[in-house]
């Protein structure tokens, strides 16, 4: 291990106009600066798809409520969803894997750091498009503005006959470009990985979060591209006049459903990898433990990625496929939970035995635990098609993939941001501003979505504007809709907590955890080139070697 | 359903014993008091819906025990490992990893993996591989933005929303045999007591079948987003006896009952664009992009389910159906109220 | 501030970010096989492809014996050849450029003669996109080919640049590969 703490001090801030500042944000290639601006554009579209859930909420608060007009609350839920997984969670997954991922393996940069910024502005751009729909997309003869197609946009409502105007051709349009983004930096992550480790560091003892990056990475390419190659051909059916998912003239609106899932389920992959990465880094340091059965978790992670590939047509068991497509369906969705059942019993395994700190870092993690449980059941019951032929479509649904999206993941970043604060921003975070994020979060999670799983269990179909009195939906709406008020309160307390932190937050130095992977062997924040010199490892935890000479990890590995 | 406060906390009680997915939950699945809700999911009626039932019970029971299993080592891992108020500052011991724990979390799994797929497996071939008996009845259901066109090929009935269909004895059982098409975008038929939901994917045929056990009205609606109005495509079933059915096709088949009582309304729906969309048999309305309005007044609501079929609502609706469902296909044809009036006048004769 | 990063293990970067996008491509390129092969015999209109489609088998030889000139072209370069390197590289792009010309032609053909666009039923549709998608990646690559040509001329490509055009050979590669796919689904399985 030679790594040595560089005393880096920022430049003064003030010394320098501001236009200076931002010419050099907007211009950076470097990696922990491209990572801030993931995140920080992704807290941005978090907050505009927290007040689309809100306005839907409202208006769901009792039956036939007027707060918006069916139009409106048709695309809320649109750009909600839309939002929500292409400009909050992709980027800010992003965010951090660009920030971490060098940092993790001992690099200076990624492996195309002008690619990356490439990306993340393509990204940027895509999200602006979707929102100028608000603007632009009253064409001629005026039909709307956001889109209201929903987020999976079936044929064939997308065509040109149900959907005039432009607000479909913007939302399209947005999806293509951040895909492009979302491409390019799944190549970089990949790249980086492969090829930018610090001697030492063979693969099999690279951090966890690496190793599923990388798996996250490789999804991201097999995933993304065909919705890219869904949306050119929607496109030209749309500006081209083709018949791709035309009815009339013999396209098959099944078509889309299909390469939409094909993308649609491991984009959930692509999302919730990410967090299993921040839960297997922060477990073990706060229960003193190093992680067990390393091999067995990156075994299990791959085991995700492929069957996850293969389980797409789970989303359409109610489309009509043949018996035997639906039964295939339901063996390669019931075979994920092995994989998924493993990496849980593995961290369960992690805490055992240790001495758990119950930092906010570890609290969000502990809930992501509990709470990914759940949505895995959920999921079991779903994944059984004749249960699906039931639940499909209706609340029961949106509540179980908010229990993964909001519970799961969700649950791990806002752990991942208390636990890499320090180093982002070289300041701690307020820790009791931090407990209560967690508590009011929490508490409104299970308010909302515990209870959004009633009124699907008796009837209640998603995206409906409205709902008839005397279906027994009322109460659970109604507590459904207290729920957000919480998760407001806590997601306000949480940046409240960040900004603070900023400029008043204790300085944190470079390893304010006790931790053993390789970003704490530098100051907080990083300087620009990461690292002094280039650190050596010979193990999985090479500040832990460095800690504990007398009983290196190397000697066990 | 009582709004009272105690009512609402009994509700409240009891749904979620249910959803803790307490053995009781069978006790709720009698089909003549819907427990909860006419749209409970576990309060099946029919063939399909049972055998739905019988497995999400296996699948609850399953997934119960493993969260009892997951959340008890949770907890005890959590109160049990806690860091110490006073410690001696040394790392706990580390264990990188066991071959037979982990092998045994594999194992396991897989095996409740496999006996969940072979239970499921079983119920998808019940349903979708049933054979159709010789004295099934066939009903083609076309869904429109949005609403329900029903028609009866064999029996030369067309009718729409509100759909009709004879009880089913489990010992002789007549089900009900649904071909699935759509006129325009993606809907889906879901109602929840009678069966699982089934698309209507337009070019792309799909059929279901259901066998009310009893008689009654099964509600329901549109479950995959089709448009603006999708929270207003309801569904109402009518099950009826083997008589009632038989007379209310009879009923059905005969041609509009025409009088001279409203023969101005009848001039106005005739020449206004109302004949593009509805048809009137035996007359010169013949369109076929909105409901058959041939024996409108043998429904009980009009607009898809949206409303009692009134003279006033009926009135309300032609005047302005933005009233009921703003954003819906049926346009305002610029008629006055008294117009609009002498047109429901001449529609109430449509029994 | 940019520090240069030195690659201490694993691969070289390059190939494996080539290699990356090229399983991105070519998921993109399945998506649109799989709807080309779901929609044959599908159209409810003519022409039908058996009615005006001709293999090209001509430009098919022209695009698949310039991965070969592109071999021989980075292979003379590493070797220090550089007038070999300038001959094959240029042979490439005049197949590649050849290739483009037939596709073209047969697009005049096709819409001009049998009046077929990709308005026209679904043949056109799926035949327009997969036909135009694989053009599209032909251009793009003729473009970098030509690019480098450009470089070449003006004596700034050396014998180090060639691992660079290695990666560059790779994506042509890709392309005529999947020319052999598209080639197969549109003009024999297709017709």
């Amino acid at each position: 291990m030679s790594t040595e703490s560089i005393a880096w001090r920022a430049p003064q801030a003030a010394a320098r106009p501001l236009v200076d500042k931002l010419h050099e944000w907007v211009t950076t290639v470097d990696h922990k600066r491209l990572g801030i601006l993931y995140i920080t554009y992704a807290l941005f579209f978090l907050i505009i798809g927290g007040i689309e859930a809100t306005v839907l909420r409202i208006q769901l608060i009792r039956p036939h409520n007027h707060f918006v007009p069916p139009q409106v609350f048709n695309r809320m839920f649109t750009m909600h969803g839309t939002t929500m997984i292409f400009f909050v969670a992709m980027p800010v997954l992003f965010g951090f894997a660009n920030y971490l991922v060098p940092l993790m393996i001992g690099a200076r940069d990624m492996a195309f750091p002008r690619l990356n910024a490439f990306s993340f502005w393509m990204t940027a751009f895509g999200g602006l498009l979707l929102y100028f729909s608000l603007l632009g997309a009253n064409g001629l003869y005026g039909a709307g503005n956001a889109p209201d197609v929903g987020w999976f946009a079936y044929a064939p409502l997308t065509s040109l006959a149900f959907s005039p105007g432009h607000s479909t051709d913007y939302w399209t349009l947005s999806l293509l470009v951040s895909g492009f983004g979302s491409i390019g930096t799944a190549i970089n992550i990949i790249a980086t990985i492969l090829c930018m480790r610090c001697p030492g560091m063979t693969l099999e003892k690279m951090p966890l979060l690496a190793w599923l990056n990388l798996v996250m990475a490789g999804l991201v390419i097999l995933a993304v591209s065909p919705l890219t190659a869904a949306q050119i051909m929607l496109l030209i059916d749309r500006y081209l006049g083709g018949h791709f998912f035309d009815t009339q003239a013999g396209g098959s609106a099944v078509m889309w459903m299909h390469f939409f899932w094909v993308f649609g389920h491991p984009e959930v992959y692509v999302l919730v990898i990410p967090a299993f990465a921040f839960a297997s880094e922060i477990i073990p340091v706060f229960s003193r433990k190093a992680i067990f059965g390393y091999p067995v978790m990156v075994a299990a992670t791959i085991c995700i990625g492929f069957i996850g590939m293969s389980v797409w047509a789970h989303h359409m068991f109610t489309v009509g496929m043949s018996s035997s497509a639906n039964t295939f369906f339901v063996l390669s969705t019931m075979a994920i939970a092995v994989p998924t059942g493993i990496k849980i019993f593995n961290w369960l395994a992690t805490m055992w035995g240790g001495q758990i700190d119950f930092k906010t870092p570890m609290l969000f993690c502990v809930a992501f635990l509990f709470q990914f449980l759940i949505a895995g059941l959920t999921g079991i019951m779903l994944g059984s098609a004749p249960f699906d032929w039931q639940l499909g479509n209706s609340y029961f649904v949106v509540a179980h993939f908010h229990y993964v999206i909001v519970g799961g993941i969700l649950f791990t970043l806002f752990g991942a941001f208390y636990y890499w604060f320090p180093k982002m921003s070289g300041r701690m975070y307020n820790e009791k501003l931090g407990r209560l994020h967690f508590w009011l979060f929490i508490i409104g999670f299970h308010l909302t979505f515990d209870f959004m799983h009633i009124p699907g269990i008796l009837g209640m179909p998603r995206r409906i504007y409205t709902y008839e009195p005397g279906r027994g939906w009322d109460v659970w709406n109604l507590i459904v809709t207290i729920g957000v008020v919480f998760q407001a309160a806590g997601v306000l307390v949480f940046i409240g907590n960040l900004l603070w932190s900023y400029f008043r937050g204790e300085l944190a130095g470079s390893d304010p955890w006790d931790a053993w992977t390789l970003e704490w062997s530098t100051s907080s924040p990083p300087p620009a080139y990461n690292f002094g010199s280039i650190p050596t490892v010979r193990s999985r935890r090479p500040l832990w070697d460095l800690k504990h000479p007398d009983d290196p990890d190397w000697k066990y590995e | 359903m009582s709004n009272r406060p105690k009512g609402i906390v009994m509700r409240a009680l009891k749904s979620m014993l249910a959803v803790l997915w307490f053995p009781a939950a069978s006790a709720f699945a009698e089909p003549e008091h819907p427990f909860l809700s006419p749209t409970n999911i576990f309060a099946p009626a029919s063939t399909p819906a049972y055998s739905i039932f019988d497995l999400s019970l296996f699948v609850l029971e399953v997934t119960a025990a493993i969260f009892l299993v997951v959340f008890s080592l949770l907890a005890y891992v959590v109160v049990k490992f806690r860091k110490k108020a006073v410690s001696d500052g040394r790392e706990p011991a580390q264990v990188y990893g066991s071959t037979q724990l982990e092998l045994a979390w594999t194992v396991i799994p897989i095996l409740i993996v496999v006996t969940l797929f072979l239970a499921a497996a079983r119920v998808i071939a019940s349903i979708q591989n049933a054979a159709r008996p010789s004295n099934a009845i066939e009903v083609t259901v076309i869904g429109h933005q949005f609403w329900w066109e029903y028609r009866y090929p064999s029996l030369k009935v067309v009718t729409a929303n509100e759909l009709h269909v004879p009880v089913s004895d489990p010992a002789h059982p007549t089900p009900t045999f649904l071909t699935l098409l759509s006129a325009d975008t993606d809907h889906s038929f879901w109602v929840p007591r009678l069966a699982g939901k089934t698309d209507l994917i337009p070019n792309h045929p799909n059929s279901m079948w259901i066998d009310p056990h009893e008689t009654g009205l099964y509600l329901g609606q549109c479950a995959q987003y089709c448009g603006t109005q999708h929270a207003k495509m309801l569904l109402r079933v009518y099950v009826d006896s083997r008589d009632d059915f038989d007379r209310w096709i009879q009923e059905q088949r005969q041609p509009a009952h025409l009088s001279d009582v409203a023969s101005q309304g009848r001039h106005i729906f005739e020449i206004t664009a109302c004949i593009n969309c509805h048809a009137v048999a035996g007359t010169v309305a013949n369109g076929r992009f909105g409901p058959d309005l041939t024996h409108l007044m043998s429904r009980q609501t009009i607009a898809s389910g949206v409303a009692k079929n009134t003279i006033g609502n009926l009135i309300a609706w032609i005047y302005k159906p933005d009233v009921f469902k703003p954003g819906c296909e049926m346009p305002s044809m610029g008629l006055s109220v008294q117009q609009s009036a002498a047109v429901a006048a001449y529609l109430v004769t449509l029994r | 501030m940019t520090v240069p990063h030195p690659i201490l293990v694993g691969p070289a970067r390059g190939p494996v970010a080539m290699f990356s996008l090229i399983a991105a491509e070519s998921a993109i390129f399945t998506i649109f096989v799989v709807a080309y092969i779901f929609y044959i015999g599908k159209s409810q209109t003519g022409p039908q492809p058996k009615d005006v489609l001709e293999a090209p088998i001509f430009y098919t030889l022209c695009l698949l014996s310039s991965s070969l000139t592109i071999h021989l072209a980075v292979k003379g370069l590493r070797k220090g050849r550089s007038r070999d390197f300038g001959i094959w590289w240029c042979a490439t792009i005049v197949l590649g450029a050849t290739f483009l010309f037939g596709t073209l032609s047969e697009w005049n053909r096709l819409i001009y003669r049998d009046g077929l666009t990709i308005s026209t039923n679904l043949f056109g549709t799926t035949y327009y996109s997969l036909v135009g998608l694989h053009g599209f990646h032909v251009i793009v690559g003729l473009i970098l080919l030509t690019a480098v040509m450009a470089f070449a001329l003006s004596g700034n490509i050396r014998q180090q640049h060639a691992e660079r055009l290695d990666v560059l050979s790779l994506y042509w590669h890709f392309v005529d590969t999947v020319w052999v796919v598209v080639f197969t689904v549109v003009y024999v399985i297709g017709r």
